[in-house]
């Protein structure tokens, strides 16, 4: 009943992204954003989208699974290019009645909404290739220098992963639980909010006891197994670089160039 | 009157990487009266059928019928047929809600539009059936009891819809033997009493041996076994060991003892035939 959540949905695999550290494909991603924000001409856009599909086919990732990603956001996409489109100065291509279409308009639509793709698009290659438990490890070591600053970076991962590790369990409990519920003669459809709102109670009620219940079940656990916070605290599985996160770290300082020069050396700038 | 499902098929997950199917065409059909246990590795499938035996689950293909009505569909029939069939979850404790046990309890019921009169009777008698005093129960909180009560308070939560055919998903799991025994004295009091179907689902080959008439054997999401409980555990033993189910104990103890050189005069199967045989074997009784 309540499937199909693919966003942050870890898909498993063993190619050369999967294998990638988390902190070089962490990185990676922030500097494809910033890539993304640099691009201006239509060059530029083709280089990055040609990117993020030699990545795609790298990760060996079905291709309709990340354009599927765009999914909960294509409400906003299709406005960003219908604005543009509309309200875009300049040369008109096509007018009827008090609408005109121009073409300053439409590159800018395409542009702007091409930009929201791609950034959903090399976000969820990130979570599709990488699990949830080694992306928080990453964020971990990420953050580790703001330490000193007051950034609670073992605390803020370790609420991360128990998060994360949660949402399936509670999907699974909803389910069950309204099926119990359907069992006995529950209806969730149907009558005005209040009704509908009251008829929820036995689903909410034991979802949050059983939540709670997990919860303290958790911290006796862990605290059985004498956790006291990130102080001292190492890693079972240490975080190392190998030759492929250089190689991947010199593709993107290379993909940052290409963009760069298309934007600065002037000339070569072609709309 | 019968429930009949016809080749149905089941996947959970489709069309992601964790796709599994969990039913392949599976046929059975289970009449009022009948007792059966459903028996089978973790994992078999065996909650999965039962969530289509009352529409929770749609069938990928094929069709289940209860009375003759096709749940696959829409209606005031179909709800009926529906309501027709309770069934008691795998933990069922967890599905507790109201402020007292009488309003969880209660909660079925009402809902299939019963008087408040008659939802009272409902709820008293199956109470009693749980073994839970009306009096110094009803008002008290279902979230201060022990786990095992829960248990009952659940399971009591089935029992007053008044089901024609219930299922019970280990139903014993985690309960103490006496309760464990009490509940199924009284399940056995009212499948003698009304024209019902009882269907099992359990991990303990001593529950199936002793109370059901007819064991289905699931393995690998399909049915692998369907026959009477005493010519299976008989002449299905090497089946059985293949996809994994266990055999009753008096059964593997009989043997033993045969082994050894006491011969019983027949196949023990509960551990009451078995004390019976044995007595009868040296002459104690
Ligand atoms: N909600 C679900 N999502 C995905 N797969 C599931 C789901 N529920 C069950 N499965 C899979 O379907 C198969 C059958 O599960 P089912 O719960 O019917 O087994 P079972 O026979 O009841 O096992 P057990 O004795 O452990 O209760 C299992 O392999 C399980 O992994
Ligand atoms: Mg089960």
């Amino acid at each position: 009943m309540l499937a199909d959540i693919t966003l942050g949905q870890y898909y498993p695999g063993t190619s050369f992204v999967h294998k990638l550290d988390p902190r070089t494909k962490i990185l990676a991603t922030m500097s494809f954003i910033i890539a993304v924000f640099l691009a201006v001409s239509a060059t530029s856009y083709a280089v990055l989208v040609a990117f993020v599909l030699s990545v795609i086919f790298l990760a060996r990732l079905p291709v309709l699974l990340v354009v599927k990603s765009i999914k909960p956001l294509w409400i906003i996409i299709v406005l960003t290019m219908g604005i543009h489109l509309l309200t875009g100065q300049g040369e008109v291509i096509w007018s009827w009645k008090f609408i005109s279409v121009t073409k300053e308009g439409l590159s800018m639509g395409v542009m702007m909404s091409l930009r929201l793709v791609l950034l959903l698009m090399i976000s969820s290659i990130l979570t599709f290739t990488t699990s949830p438990i080694v992306l928080t490890d990453g964020i971990e070591y990420l953050l580790k220098p703001f330490k000193r600053v007051g950034v609670p970076a073992h605390e803020l991962a370790m609420m991360m992963t128990i998060a994360l590790r949660f949402i399936p369990t509670l999907l699974e409990e909803t389910d069950r639980i309204m099926k119990a519920q359907m069992a006995r003669g529950a209806e969730f459809k149907g009558g005005n909010i209040i009704a509908r709102a009251k008829g929820m109670l036995p689903i909410l009620i034991p979802l949050f006891i059983s939540a709670f219940r997990r919860a303290d079940e958790l911290a006796v656990a862990m605290e059985s197994r004498c956790y006291h916070g990130g102080e001292g605290r190492t890693s079972m599985h240490e975080l190392v670089y190998r030759h492929r996160d250089l190689l991947a770290a010199l593709a993107m300082v290379v993909l940052i160039v290409i963009i760069g020069v298309l934007k600065w050396s002037n000339g070569l700038c072609v709309i | 009157m019968s429930i009949e499902v016809k080749d149905i098929s089941y996947t959970y997950m489709t069309k992601t990487p964790f796709e599994r199917q969990a039913l392949r065409n599976v046929t059975v059909t289970i009449e009022k009266g009948e007792f059966v246990a459903i028996i089978g590795h973790t994992g078999s499938g065996k909650s999965t059928l039962a969530e289509h035996l009352n529409g929770l689950l749609t069938p990928s293909t094929g069709t289940v019928c209860v009375d003759g009505v096709n749940l696959n569909g829409k209606g005031d029939k179909v709800r009926s047929a529906k309501h027709k069939v309770g069934i008691v979850f795998q933990y069922p404790e967890h599905q507790l809600f109201a402020e007292t046990i009488y309003e969880d309890i209660a909660f079925g019921p009402r809902n299939s539009g019963k008087s408040e009169e008659e939802v009272e009777k409902q709820v008293r008698k199956a109470m009693g059936f749980v073994g839970l005093d009306y009096d110094a129960f009803s008002t008290r909180s279902p979230f201060q009891l022990s786990g095992g009560q829960m248990r009952r308070v659940a399971i009591a939560g089935v029992i007053a819809m008044d089901p024609e055919y219930l299922i019970m998903d280990e139903p014993s799991a985690g309960l103490d033997p006496i309760s464990r025994d009490a509940i199924f004295a009284q399940l056995s009091t009212v499948f003698k009493e009304r024209d019902i179907a009882v269907i099992l689902i359990t991990h303990s080959m001593e529950e199936a041996a002793q109370y059901a008439s007819r064991l289905l054997v699931m393995a690998k999401g399909q049915i692998a076994i369907d026959g009477k409980t005493e010519l299976v555990f008989k002449e299905q033993r090497e089946r059985l060991q293949e996809v994994g189910v266990d055999i009753p104990e008096s059964i593997k103890i009989t043997d033993l003892l045969c082994e050894k050189g006491l011969k019983l005069e027949k196949q023990a199967i509960t551990k009451e035939q078995l004390v019976q045989y044995i007595k009868k074997a040296k002459g104690w009784s």
